[in-house]
């Protein structure tokens, strides 16, 4: 039992900094100098009160997409659609922002917000709605559904909202804007938005939710057996909807925060959005904890923003940064092989971990 | 007697602090069968797995053929000629079982080829010597249950093993292969090999075993000549008490109606599991269903619990209709269900005993405020369960998938009575569980139906079915075959009509 408690902090820990060491081996063998790169990253992350702010405001939509695929793995399904629910919420979110903007500063966010994390919700439940009924495998249906999110995006943006010629929307209001004066007073002008506030509450909202609500409950057993939780007299469809839904929600309401809070506007793109995907790696690096979700998605976003100026302080390429999180998510894949070499050099003892896991077994 | 194969000395093996096994000494002799009885956790697999390479001895000593040896993994082991039958065989369900028979050890021709034709002959040689039917062409996901333990004992003939363990080599087994294996059991030993099995069924012992080893926490016992002991003597040996054969049955009312089937028909992989069947359980009564395994009593209680539709047909429970209902709503009928398999319906192992043991509660005040869960009530009934079970475990908070396979079932019973159920279906209870928690699980069934409570028991072990039952029906092709009075009535009667021998059906009705 010790062990394990422990093993949930060292893993991430020998990963990450495996990670490192690996992205300095290769900086070394190109003739980079890791030192100063990482010193720069360090900086360019947490180098003053903007660069901190604007660290915070990239983890936001990470957070929140890597909690939704935490939902959907706890439940036991692969959500791979985080990046379109992502772009459903961001463009529900900008859509109802520039529609209805009669109403009042504080009503509109709350409905774009709302109308964001529901149209991703709704989006990612489709392919809930088909596993529970019809066994559709949900790697794949979450796979289509990205690409007609995206083509369905690009096609309203450019249909719908977009000036005559144009590939964006206009910007939305200020009073649907989550940025605020004080956030940008703290943090010399970053983007740090109020959506910040609103992923790390959801954090701790979603722990709750796993540990402490029937419904969470629920999900984590059909997650771990369908036959026992069917036998429990669970209801399993319903709660198999019940998770990709979530799931979605979460990944919509990262997209809206991101809307509203950074970009302000919705423009056509060629690809799906990276963060989508990103945030199933800051999840797997923390097994799928939601409040060790905030350190990873710190972790992660720190790199992505301290990594773009690596290039500014030296002619190092920025996709270094890529190499070390690909190391890292590398290490936390074979964390099996971690807890072998860790075993081992604790030597016999452990060997009794062994035996009750098989133990377990019978 | 003849030369000792093996001799293990003074072996002592610490797990921390907890001593698993404590100065124990045995050995087996050339072409001798010896069985190691013990209770689930009494040290036993730790003994075979420090024999077989899994585990290091922490002291003591390993002697094969009279020089010691220390073998750090069970493929030194296997040079020493050491084979191991685990209980769950490792066997790929996708390769044939020729390709599992030679995998690792793949005899290689000219050119790296696989001598595929080489090694069928010889496995044609071995199988004709042992007399053990297997198929060898035939994928492991087709074959029985029966058959895969066979591929097993191939494998480990294949590589020339001298010593077989055996761990718990009947569990999975249906009476007939029971037999068939305690066969090969005496073939093996005929050609001079030696075998150690682990068990925890007297019958067994005393049918196949030479001598008998009998554990208890982590201590030897007694070692003992088979022929001179009684099962009673051995089942008190291994528990450390006397036992009870027999149930107290009181005289209670069994005229209401508590389930009343008729003319269900229940589908399984697109034919009838269950043909036009009728069965009535009343208040006070246990009524045994008795058949080998896979003749529809799964289908029959899967259905009657709601974990599987029904085509046809009516079921009944306290006089309203409950045909295809949600599990929850008939469990709220009053309906207590022990599954068949505690590991993978029964329980969801990850989770910890408390949350076990609210499975079927957890959803109702006071466990659930307005979808909020109080663990404060839930551990709170998980500590009192655990104690009024009697459920060996440190605390509410671990795994259940921790606990052994005996107090794993105890927590499913445990659950399942303290919601009080006015039916209580109970599907094989005590399949892989020790004599002393069998004793306990059943006199908590019997005590259900002492107070007034309706059981439905299956069971593929008929010593259960004899003991606990009141009226028995055998079931066959999916079909009640005939209805019996335990009081009038044998093992071999009983398997006959398991077998599906009509004969006592038309006698037995007037018993009706």
């Amino acid at each position: 039992m010790k062990l394990k408690v422990k093993s949930s902090w060292v893993i991430p820990l020998v990963a990450i900094i495996s990670g490192f060491i690996v992205g300095a081996i290769i900086m070394l063998i190109f003739g980079y100098d890791p030192i100063q790169n990482y010193a720069s990253l360090f900086d360019g992350a947490f180098g003053g009160v903007y660069s901190v702010g604007e660290t915070l405001r990239n983890m936001t939509p990470l957070i929140l997409t890597a909690l939704g695929f935490s939902v959907a793995s706890k439940a036991g399904f692969f959500n791979i659609g985080g990046s379109g629910q992502y772009l459903m919420g961001w463009f529900g979110a900008i859509i109802v922002a520039l529609k209805f903007s009669f109403l009042p500063g504080w009503l509109l966010i709350i409905v774009s917000i709302l109308a964001g994390a529901l149209l991703g919700g709704l989006w990612s439940a489709i392919a809930g709605v088909l596993r529970a009924y019809f066994g559709t495998s949900e790697v794949i249906t979450t796979i289509m559904l990205n690409y007609v999110s995206l083509y369905f995006v690009n096609f309203a943006v450019k249909d719908w909202l977009a000036g005559k010629g144009e590939d964006s929307s206009p910007n939305i209001a200020a009073k649907a804007s989550l940025r605020g004066n004080f956030l940008e007073n703290l943090t010399a002008n970053s983007t740090l938005h109020w959506g910040f506030l609103i992923a790390i509450i959801i954090c701790f909202v979603i722990w709750f939710y796993f540990n402490r609500m029937k419904s969470g409950f629920e999900l984590r057993s059909v997650g771990i057996n369908e036959e026992a939780s069917k036998y429990a007299g669970m209801n399993v469809k319903k709660t198999i909807i019940m998770s990709m839904l979530i799931s979605g929600l979460l990944a919509g309401l990262g997209g809206a925060l991101d809307g509203l809070g950074n970009f302000q506007n919705i423009s056509v793109s060629n690809a799906l959005p990276q963060v989508g995907y990103d945030g199933m790696a800051v999840a797997l690096l923390v097994n799928y904890s939601p409040i060790g979700i905030i350190l990873s998605a710190l972790l992660f976003s720190a790199l992505q923003i301290g990594g773009m100026s690596i290039s500014v302080y030296s002619n190092t390429p920025t996709e270094i940064v890529s190499i070390v999180t690909a190391a890292i998510i590398f290490f936390v894949a074979i964390k099996y092989v971690i807890e072998l070499l860790l075993n081992k050099r604790k030597n016999k003892p452990q060997k009794k971990e062994a035996v009750k896991e098989e133990g377990a077994g019978k | 007697m003849t030369e000792k194969f093996v001799e293990m000395r003074h072996i002592t093996k610490k797990f921390g602090q907890f001593k698993a096994n404590d100065d124990i000494s045995l050995s087996v002799h050339k072409g001798e069968i010896l069985a190691l009885l013990g209770e689930n956790g009494a040290g036993k697999s730790t003994l075979m797995g420090m024999l077989s390479g899994l585990l290091e001895t922490t002291s003591g000593e390993i002697l094969i053929n009279g020089k010691e040896v220390k073998m750090k993994n069970p493929r030194e082991a296997k040079d020493y000629g050491i084979g191991m039958v685990h209980q769950h065989f490792m066997l790929i369900p996708a390769f044939t079982v020729l390709e599992n028979i030679i995998l690792g050890d793949e005899p290689i021709k000219r050119g790296g080829r696989i001598d595929y034709s080489g090694a069928e002959k010889r496995i044609k040689e071995l199988s004709a010597r042992y007399q053990l039917d297997i198929d060898i062409h035939a994928k492991v996901l087709d074959i029985t249950v029966g058959m895969q333990q066979r591929v097993e004992i191939m494998k480990a003939l294949y590589r020339e093993a001298n010593i077989f363990i055996f761990d718990e080599p009947t569990a999975a087994l249906t009476p007939q292969e029971i037999d068939q294996l305690m066969k090969i059991f005496r073939a093996l030993a005929d050609e001079g090999k030696s075998i150690i099995f682990i068990t925890h069924k007297l019958k067994e012992i005393k049918e196949t075993a030479d001598r008998c080893v009998v554990i208890r926490n982590g201590r030897v016992i007694d070692t003992v000549e088979v022929k001179d002991a009684t099962e009673e003597h051995l089942a008190e040996m291994m528990v450390g008490r006397k036992l009870r054969n027999s149930v107290e049955k009181k005289q209670v009312d069994q005229d209401k109606l508590v389930l009343d089937v008729k003319k269900l028909n229940v589908e399984k992989n697109g034919w009838l599991g269950v043909k036009n069947l009728d069965i009535q359980v009343h208040t006070g009564e246990i009524v045994g269903v008795a058949g080998i395994d896979g003749n529809g009593q799964t289908e029959l209680i899967e259905a009657i619990t709601g974990m599987r539709k029904i085509k046809s047909g009516s079921i009944e429970i306290k006089g309203k209709h409950y045909e295809n209902k949600p599990v929850r709503q008939i469990t709220e009928a009053g309906v207590g269900y022990i599954p068949e398999d505690r590991q993978t319906v029964g329980l969801i192992l990850p989770l910890t005993l408390a949350e076990n043991l609210s499975l079927k509660n957890y959803y109702q005040k006071p466990a659930n405020k307005s979808g909020v869960l109080n663990y404060q009530y839930i551990n709170e009934h998980g500590r009192q369960l655990i104690s009024d079970y009697d459920i060996r475990s440190q605390n509410e908070q671990v795994a259940v998938g921790s606990l052994s396979g005996g107090n794993q079932q105890k927590v499913v019973v445990a659950r399942e009575l303290a919601s009080d159920p006015d039916l209580l279906i109970a599907a094989n209870p005590t399949r892989g569980v020790d004599v002393g928690a069998i004793e306990y699980i059943h006199e908590m069934i019997n005590n259900e139906r002492n107070s007034g409570k309706a059981v439905l028991l299956v069971s593929f072990e008929l010593d259960e079915i004899l003991k606990l039952s009141d009226r028995i029906v055998v079931m066959h092709a999916g079909e009640i075959v005939g209805e019996i009075d335990p009081k009038d009535t044998s093992a071999q009667e009983l398997g006959l009509m398991m077998a599906g021998k009509k004969v006592q059906a038309n006698t037995q009705e007037a018993v009706k």
